[in-house]
């Protein structure tokens, strides 16, 4: 089961020993691994009255970037994407930004592809971690140059509200990107924003204040 | 594009050894059939079909990529 820690018990003659038994046979390095130790261990008198063995449990730690690298890397390859893929994280969001050629596949209709990819890896390593977190997958900075295009959109159509007195619907949005136009507009003295119409075909309204 | 079907839901599910996917070929279109754990369609399903839509949004991807058509169809 992939939801499953992988864990070992394991007895050395110190604790760094039992330790060490265990990411060997764990196949994980020191910094992916959670270690609780059962028994100190003992040498004993002279070495030889009351010698106890030391004993640790060594659980993998699920770390996200590694599932999220893992993950990306297998859909990759099955999809036949060559692409260079680079990871910052705040410790909740991990946001991963992908460079390489023919990349639009990746991205999709209005970015359709992207949004489903980052569905299913947000799935797949929230299942396996025990805190919640957010990860936002990006091609070439799309998506930051997709909500600076909004804004501008956003700026330019609430200059033709104001102007016109007349309401603008727009072309449906996900929700993501209606908020980009809301937030863009939330203080704008002279409009008002609501979305109206069912998902997926919601659209942002921009109306002139009264 | 059985591979990636499979790759996908494997994350997805609990019981990843009883995902089968089934390719059958013609020759403008590939049928994909996934099977999983009766305990597991929901998490292939999700609510409203969130997930089986992610999942034929990226598996259609890969495939126009071969200039191909692909239907998923997810089997009890």
């Amino acid at each position: 089961m992939p939801g499953e820690v992988r864990e070992v018990e394991k007895t050395g003659k110190n604790i760094e020993e039992a330790v060490e038994i265990a990411l060997a046979e764990l196949e994980i390095d020191r910094e992916d691994a959670e270690i609780e130790i059962l028994e100190e261990g003992n040498k004993g008198l002279f070495g030889i009255i009351g010698n106890r063995a030391a004993r640790v449990i060594v659980k993998e730690k699920k770390r996200p970037e590694k599932i999220i690298r893992a993950f990306i890397e297998k859909v990759f390859e099955a999809m036949h994407i060559e692409a260079e893929m680079q990871l910052r994280t705040d410790g909740d969001h991990f946001y991963v930004n992908f460079h390489g050629k023919d990349l639009g596949i990746l991205i999709g209709r209005r970015g359709d592809t992207l949004d489903a990819l980052q569905y299913l890896v947000s799935l797949a390593v929230n299942r396996e971690v025990q805190k919640r977190v957010r990860i936002i997958l990006d091609v070439e900075e799309y998506r930051r140059r997709r909500e600076e295009t909004l804004m501008r959109l956003a700026q330019r159509l609430s200059e033709k509200v104001r102007r016109t007195q007349k309401h603008v619907v727009l072309e449906p949005m996900n929700p993501q990107e209606r908020r980009v136009i809301h937030t863009a507009l939330q203080n704008d003295p002279a409009v008002y924003t609501f979305s109206q119409g069912n998902e997926p075909y919601r659209k942002v309204v921009i109306s002139p204040k009264k | 594009m059985k591979k990636l079907v499979e790759i996908l839901a494997r994350s997805l599910v609990d019981y990843p050894d009883k995902v089968e996917v089934n390719q059958v070929e013609g020759e403008k279109s590939i049928i994909l059939e996934l099977r999983v754990d009766e305990d597991d369609m929901g998490k292939v399903i999700g609510k409203q079909g969130k997930i089986a839509k992610a999942m034929r949004t990226v598996v259609k991807a890969a495939a126009a990529k071969e200039g191909k058509r692909v239907v998923l169809e997810i089997i009890k």
